[in-house]
């Protein structure tokens, strides 16, 4: 990574006092992400972070699939903004990738077109009686891991490296497209060669993977995977991509972007089990982490409150290579120290 | 003071000194010779010099590097006719020791001033002066650079190389990727910091094209095995033989023309480049996997030329210099005994910057003498 220009390409990521929003699906498919990372800014950072009771959507998927138009989605994010400057904070913080494109793109609108921000003010009083300030600093959770990528790394109890070889452990990084995408600017890094998640693997002793189709989309794309008929290019997307990074026997991939994390953990699950095809050599599949889960893992957190066992693709064998402990009878019990019921085993894909 | 009447360019600061430490004038007015300072001893400046002189007037050159011609120098053939580049620079520089030329070499031009009776004044880096009658700027062009389009991965791929470096290697008559071995296939991409708008530069550096395909001859000729391909916009064969070039590219040495920008290239396993474009003719996308990716860069003022035509006041387009007029009045400024020739103006080729060098010795001697 060293010649790649990403320090040319900095943005201002706030220090403290952040108004944090959910996402809607990551909350479903990776539940212990989101307070894996309030968690770490909270206990081993010490930052306040504010996480609202009265959040709701952006919209940003019905608005990238042309279902909602861009007047709601405003007066939506609007609201939002709305409960942030209710709280007393001034930088927003959304989980989800198309959350913070969503919320950038509006704010440059606003900024280019006055008028238009002066409609949605109009149109939020009118229906909720509310009135918002604009943000000062919108930055992505992965902004502020990487940003705080080297104090993290002082408290990590593990590094990125495969204990039996000694070697650095070999990570695919996969970054949402509404990060950097719509406006190179905000994304550290820029678009061809964002530094957000390699960043982070670097600082945490792991040796990124430069392969060709890097850039290509995860096989999500909103309009491939929705629309039903589309579903083949979704997979032949995701295919290609795991075609290209095989050669370079990666260890696990890391994302920033629910959709990017749901498809390329969910389709070799499909692909294996239509091909009898997977990306590793031994058959498990390439494990797919959150940068959230992979921080809390060298931190000690354990992971099946990270919630890891609901991944497609089962870690175990990553946690072994990093030389992490884990309770295998564990690994399906509840919150209520009950034993969920186990998921049913692929006919391919071994878990 | 300053002049109230001081046009843009003129600095006279450099009086508000105490005398020990104004810059030291040197005058160069031996037999009352009109003096003609040239800055830039590339092509343009060169040519200009030696054709001045010619017309006895005295030449003063000023070049910042220690080496002249450094642009043409770089080069191995020159199109269409693939003449070499090296006798043509040094039969120019045999020709600059004319006892009425002085060339001042590793001397960067800070600014130059107009001051009575039009005549100007030149101040080096140096903090020396030299006094002129007309000044004719020729700063020329530098490539643009090729990391601005990261896309292209240049700098970060070793497979992605510049023309200026693939134009190195037919000096040194090796080509190799970095494995040391011969490539199998070599792309070249077309316009690369040229009819972009992503990067600032809509204007056509009109030698890229030409430049591609003897490029690709040359490299047919050194290894006849090579795959070469061009993805271009679409191919300006506008000079004498371009088109004949073109067309002996693809009869005889099976040049392939892809007509479609590359739009992604990356990395591949085995060391290669892996390249993303579309093929408008038949309206598909297209991979390909290319031992070399060779970036045909364009043409941007050099750091010179903005310098100088800012401090003057004759900012053209693009950081170029402007003349007059580009139709009877290309070489002239409207600086009075302020001209320009070369591609200090736009992109042009050898042989127009030549012609145009010689267009503008002609203009300042007609100047000259009604002075």
């Amino acid at each position: 990574m060293s010649k790649r220009y990403w320090n040319q390409y900095q943005k201002e990521i706030a220090d403290d006092r952040y108004f944090y929003e959910r996402s809607c699906i990551r909350q479903s498919f990776f539940p212990g992400s989101e307070a894996a990372f309030l968690k770490i800014l909270r206990e081993e950072l010490g930052k306040d972070i504010h996480d609202d009771v009265n959040q709701h959507t952006c919209t940003g998927i019905g608005y990238h699939s042309d279902v909602v138009p861009f007047e709601t989605t405003m007066t939506v994010v609007a609201r939002l903004f709305s409960l942030m400057t209710q709280a007393g904070y001034e930088n927003y913080v959304p989980s989800c990738v198309t959350s913070f494109g969503v919320f950038t793109e509006i704010v440059e609108t606003w900024k280019e077109q006055p008028a238009l921000l002066e409609k949605t003010r109009k149109l939020l009083k009118e229906t909720t009686g509310r009135e918002f300030n604009i943000p000062k600093n919108i930055v992505h959770p992965s902004d502020i891991i990487y940003k705080f990528r080297f104090e993290l790394r002082d408290r990590m109890k593990y590094r990125l490296v495969n204990r039996y070889t000694g070697k650095p452990l070999k990570v695919v990084e996969h970054i949402g497209c509404h990060y950097a995408k719509i406006f190179p600017k905000h994304g550290v890094g820029n678009a061809e060669f964002p530094y957000v998640l390699a960043g982070m693997i670097e600082a945490w002793g792991g040796e990124v993977i430069d392969y060709p189709e890097r850039r290509h989309c995860c096989g999500f794309g909103f309009r491939q995977y929705l629309v039903q008929q589309n579903r083949g290019y979704s997979l032949a997307n995701t295919q290609k991509k795991f075609e290209s990074m095989q050669p370079y026997e990666p260890d696990f991939i890391l994302t920033n972007c629910p959709g990017c994390s749901m498809f390329m953990d969910k389709w070799q699950y499909v692909i294996a089990e239509m091909e009898n095809k997977t990306y590793d050599k031994d058959g498990y599949g390439i494990p797919v982490l959150t940068y959230e889960e992979l921080a809390g893992l060298l931190l000690g957190y354990d992971p099946w409150t990270l919630g890891l066992q609901l991944h497609q693709v089962q870690s175990e064998r990553l946690m072994d290579k990093i030389g992490i402990p884990y309770n295998k009878n564990e690994k399906f019990k509840g919150v209520s120290g009950k034993l969920l019921p186990y998921p049913e085993k692929p006919e391919h894909l071994k878990v | 003071m300053k002049d109230k009447k001081e046009r843009p360019g003129e600095r006279r600061t450099w009086s508000l000194l105490p005398k020990a430490l104004r810059p030291r004038i040197e005058v160069q007015t031996q037999e009352e010779r009109p003096v003609v300072a040239i800055i830039g001893a590339g092509p343009a400046g060169m040519e200009a010099a030696i054709q001045i002189a010619r017309q006895s007037c005295q030449v003063l050159l000023f070049e910042a590097n220690a080496d002249l011609a450094l642009n043409l120098q770089n080069k191995y053939k020159l199109f269409p006719d693939m003449s070499d580049a090296q006798t043509l620079a040094q039969g120019m520089m045999l020709a600059l020791e004319h006892p009425l030329i002085t060339v001042y070499r590793q001397t960067p031009i800070k600014h130059v001033v107009q001051v009575e009776n039009f005549h100007w004044q030149v101040f080096t880096e140096d903090n020396r002066v030299f006094k002129a009658t007309a000044v004719l700027l020729c700063t020329g062009y530098e490539v643009f650079d090729a990391r601005r389009k990261e896309e292209l991965g240049y700098g970060i791929y070793n497979g992605v190389i510049t023309s200026l470096e693939l134009e190195n290697m037919f000096k040194q008559e090796h080509i190799s990727t970095l494995t040391g071995d011969s490539p199998k296939r070599v792309v070249f991409l077309q316009c690369v910091g040229s009819r972009d708008e992503k990067v600032g530069n809509r204007y056509c550096s009109k030698v890229c094209c030409v430049t591609a395909v003897k490029q690709a001859i040359e490299l047919k000729r050194m290894h006849p095995e090579t795959e070469v391909y061009v993805f271009y916009m679409d191919l300006r064969m506008w000079g004498k033989g371009f088109e004949e070039m073109y067309r002996v590219a693809q009869e005889q040495y099976n040049i392939r023309f892809v007509r479609g920008r590359i739009s992604e290239a990356a990395g591949t396993f085995d060391g290669g480049v892996q390249i993303k474009a579309e093929d408008t003719l038949i309206g598909k996308p297209l991979k390909m996997r290319t031992d070399l990716l060779v970036l045909m860069l364009g043409m941007e003022a050099s750091c010179g030329t903005k310098q100088l035509a800012k401090s003057c006041g004759i900012v053209g387009d693009y950081g170029f210099a402007g003349s007059l007029d580009p139709h009877l009045n290309d070489n002239h400024t409207h600086r009075k005994g302020l001209f320009l020739a070369g591609t200090c103006k736009r992109p042009m080729s050898l042989t127009d910057v030549i012609a145009d060098a010689r267009s503008a010795a002609m203009e300042i001697i007609n100047y000259l003498s009604k002075q």
